[in-house]
């Protein structure tokens, strides 16, 4: 064992790059829980977007355009979701279960002939100044642009919920559709808003593995960072600033356990690998142990199917 | 007609849902200032009628008029521009967002939410609804949830007022405040659409009142001119019978609480603190409060839902504090709570399964865990025999019924099993008039033949009609039960908890 050979600057610099995937996924779908609804296809838009992001950057270029494809892709296949359970009425749990099953195996037929084939790369952007700031500089400030707008979106999120009325009212709908339908809001509208924006985000996480992280196309990259994802948003209790501390964490403990297992520690790596998982189930129940305040946090009506009867 | 006297008119208007019309050719005015009753049994057509004037339903047919014009409000947000405003009997108000928030979602062009809490805080003193803006509504009591409903409605300033049931939630102090609040605002010019079903409350506070039956207009009367019972037969189309018993001696006692404490298990529920009572054989116990007081967790645990510490629950001297609701069931104590679809009854399920869900033990209708459902669907058809539930058959889902037939149904499952203590909650809640002259005939018929009654509900009338003893629940405390005969309206407020904090509007009208 040599942990002398882990580099505590580089470990802390990639928990970032390791983290956003979640991240993304995890505030879009928090925003589409706070609407009401469950949308267990996390993972099928992750991946979808991966390949999506994948293959429009390898063709174009441009890691940009990639990025936007991504989004996009996701936010279609989200779409798919939204009218099957917001107008056809199809069990939410059901159809989101479906809807990774569907994710996976499209994103394999679209990426059979990009396996092997390397993405174009995304620039760090050195941010003057605050780059140069030694130890913290290579820690924070040197990433690519996603990580930053990453947490860009999880103060925007915030701040949308909190202060804005678009957010009070979208939060009023995850709360009693029936009591939104009868002030006269458009339940079905914002719900579907919501849904496409969680498939946005969840495909902008997927595009970050394929781009940046691995950066390649393999089938089933993304590896369940959509289902870690949607644990999060429980244990969070809904609240964004919490689903950036979970996802730091996972990344943290899996950046860490893969840095053990490179060093040679003598723990058998299979605790090793579970750690993350372990790790942050385990602090997130702690900070939702209060009962009655994550009972709080959950949307009232997460899940229930509405319909506009009188 | 007078346009300029008109504010709302409404002419000819017709709405259909399949297989049913909700409103036939309904046609009626208000004028500013006029305090206008609706008054109909429930499926009457009052709901449908005052949605299509919020603009939440559209009329097939027919017209409406707002100050002479062609008022055709398409969204609710149209219907708040024109200066109508209304307060729901239910599910308008966000339990897990506060009262600032929950007035901002009711308003057009809410201001900030700094303004908007000073302006709540100096409308509810202006009109004596004291509320705290920031409070989370989840922790209000209902009395205060309907304040911040009627707040929403007056920060806009509205024309038009329409008021769905918004007396069956208050002690009978919160409704006197209530009607001081709603006269200065019929002084200040402001039209009320007033929907009860409730005759003495129409009396009392309205100017006119149109009848509806089967979603006809079938009278249109000064209510203080006629009597509560025209009124009735009016709306009930037929006379109606006042239930009566045969005095029966009361027996031993048959359930005693000593001291019994239960958390609820609903973040905004009220635990049970410390409730004593004790019942005979033969009586019929009357337990009233308003709504959200313990109600619920009262019944959870004297059904055997939430279990109680030892010593707390007897059943004819024996301690049942530790068993479930099946054998509570097997020893004769017997529930229906308030919630038909989804607590009392399984709504997709048939009459004849929801018959065998509470009746397998005390009928026999299982054996080795096989259920026999012939004999079941007997028993099944045998509720719908004596109670009168209207349905084709027992092999019809439970959603499929009316709210006063699954209710009629789900008190006669429990009473064909020969209770010797039966409670139920809020028995005829949305139940019409004869069917809850029905349902209340049959509680007092089970305690002639023996049993005894524990009776919760929000319903004063009703409890007054068929107790022995009264006791009400407040802020989950059981008052000592008195006797029912003697207490006056007062008396009954008080023991409610009056009017909490509320006082008498003072504007100048």
């Amino acid at each position: 064992m040599d942990l002398s050979s882990i580099n505590p600057l580089i470990l802390l610099a990639s928990i970032m790059v390791a983290s956003t995937p979640i991240l993304l996924a995890a505030i879009g779908e928090m925003v589409c829980e706070k609407s009401g609804v469950l949308n267990l296809g996390v993972e099928g838009m992750m991946i979808t977007g991966a390949v999506c992001g994948f293959v429009v950057a390898v063709e174009t270029g441009s890691p940009a355009i990639g990025f936007v494809a991504a989004a996009l892709g996701g936010a279609v296949l989200s779409l798919l979701f939204g009218i099957l359970t917001q107008y056809l009425l199809s069990n939410q749990v059901a159809t989101g279960l479906a809807l990774t099953l569907f994710g996976l195996g499209l994103s394999a037929l679209i990426g059979q002939g990009y396996v092997g084939i390397k993405a174009p790369v995304t620039a760090d952007v050195n941010i003057p100044l605050l780059s140069d700031i030694p130890v913290i500089g290579r820690i924070v400030f040197q990433h690519d642009l996603m990580v930053y707008f990453s947490i860009a979106l999880i103060a925007g999120v915030w701040a949308f919920l909190k202060f804005t009325r678009a957010g009070l009212v979208l939060r009023a709908v995850g709360e009693s559709h029936d009591a939104a339908h009868a002030l006269g809001y458009q339940v079905v509208l914002i719900r579907l808003l919501a849904i496409m924006f969680g498939g946005a985000c969840a495909g902008l996480g997927g595009a970050y593995v394929s781009l940046i992280r691995v950066p390649q196309w393999t089938e089933g990259m993304t590896a369940g960072a959509g289902w870690i994802a949607l644990a999060i948003v429980v244990f969070a209790s809904w609240r964004p600033w919490r689903v950036l501390i979970g996802a730091y964490l996972f990344g943290g403990v899996t950046v860490l356990q893969l840095n053990l297992q490179a060093a040679g520690v003598a723990i058998p790596v299979e605790y090793l690998s579970m750690s993350p998982y372990l790790i942050t189930i385990l602090v997130l129940v702690i900070m939702s142990a209060n009962r009655s305040r994550a009972a709080l946090g959950a949307p009232a009506a997460l899940g229930r199917v509405f319909h506009a009867s009188h | 007609m007078d346009n300029d006297e008109t504010l709302l008119a409404v002419e000819g208007v017709t709405k259909a849902y399949p297989g049913v019309i909700a409103n036939d050719k309904v046609s009626f005015s208000v004028t500013p200032g006029e305090v206008h009753a609706l008054l109909g049994e429930n499926g009457a057509g009052k709901s449908t009628l005052v949605k299509m004037i919020y603009g939440l339903v559209r009329p097939d047919s027919g017209r409406m008029l707002w100050k002479g014009a062609p008022y055709e409000p398409a969204t609710p947000h149209a219907a708040r521009s024109t200066g109508v405003a209304m307060v729901f009997q239910h599910f308008s108000l966000f339990e897990a967002l506060n009262v600032a928030e929950n007035v901002a979602l009711g308003m057009e062009d809410p201001p900030p939410m700094r303004q908007l809490s000073e302006r709540i805080r100096k409308v509810s003193e202006t009109y004596g609804l004291p509320l705290d803006p920031d409070r989370l509504v989840g922790e209000l009591s209902a009395g205060e949830r309907q304040r911040v409903e009627i707040i929403r409605c007056l920060l806009q300033d509205p024309k038009l007022l329409i008021m769905d049931e918004p007396t069956s939630v208050l002690t009978p102090q919160e409704v006197l405040i209530l009607f001081e609040t709603l006269r200065k605002l019929s002084h200040e010019g402001t039209a009320i659409l007033y929907i009860s079903h409730k005759l003495e409350e129409i009396r009392s506070l309205c100017d006119s009142a149109t009848i509806l039956r089967l979603g006809k207009v079938v009278g249109t009367t000064n209510p203080r001119e006629s009597s509560a019972r025209e009124l009735a037969e009016m709306m009930v189309g037929q006379t109606l019978h006042t239930p009566s018993r045969d005095s029966a001696d009361l027996g031993d006692v048959v359930l005693e609480l000593t001291n019994l404490s239960v958390k609820s298990s609903n973040p905004f529920g009220t635990s049970l603190k410390a409730v004593s009572l004790s019942v005979q054989a033969g009586e019929v116990l009357g337990i009233g409060g308003v709504a959200g007081n313990g109600q619920d967790e009262l019944l959870a645990a004297l059904s055997g839902e939430s279990l109680a510490p030892r010593g707390a629950v007897k059943l004819k001297g024996q301690e049942i504090g530790h068993l479930g609701p099946n054998a509570r069931r097997a020893l004769g104590l017997l529930a229906a709570p308030e919630e038909r679809l989804g607590h009392a009854a399984a709504p997709d399920m048939s009459l004849t399964e929801n018959a065998a869900l509470t009746g397998t033990i005390r009928r026999n209708l299982a054996k080795n865990g096989f259920i026999n459902w012939s004999a079941t669907e007997d028993f099944a058809n045998e509720i719908i025999k004596a109670f009168d539930v209207r349905t084709p058959g027992p092999h019809n889902a439970a959603r499929s019924l009316s709210g006063g037939n699954l209710q009629k149904f789900v008190i006669g499952r429990e009473v064909l099993q020969q209770p010797d203590l039966l409670v139920v909650n809020q028995p005829t809640w949305g139940v019409d008039a004869s069917a809850a002259a029905d349902i209340r005939q049959a509680l007092l018929d089970i305690a002639a033949r023996g049993a005894a009654v524990i009776c919760i509900s929000q319903d004063l009338d009703e409890l007054m009609e068929i107790s022995d003893r009264f006791a009400a629940l407040n802020e989950g405390r059981l008052t000592s039960p008195r006797p029912a005969k003697t207490l006056t309206v007062d008396e009954i407020g008080l023991m409610m908890g009056g009017a909490h904090d509320m006082e008498v509007a003072h504007v100048d009208a």
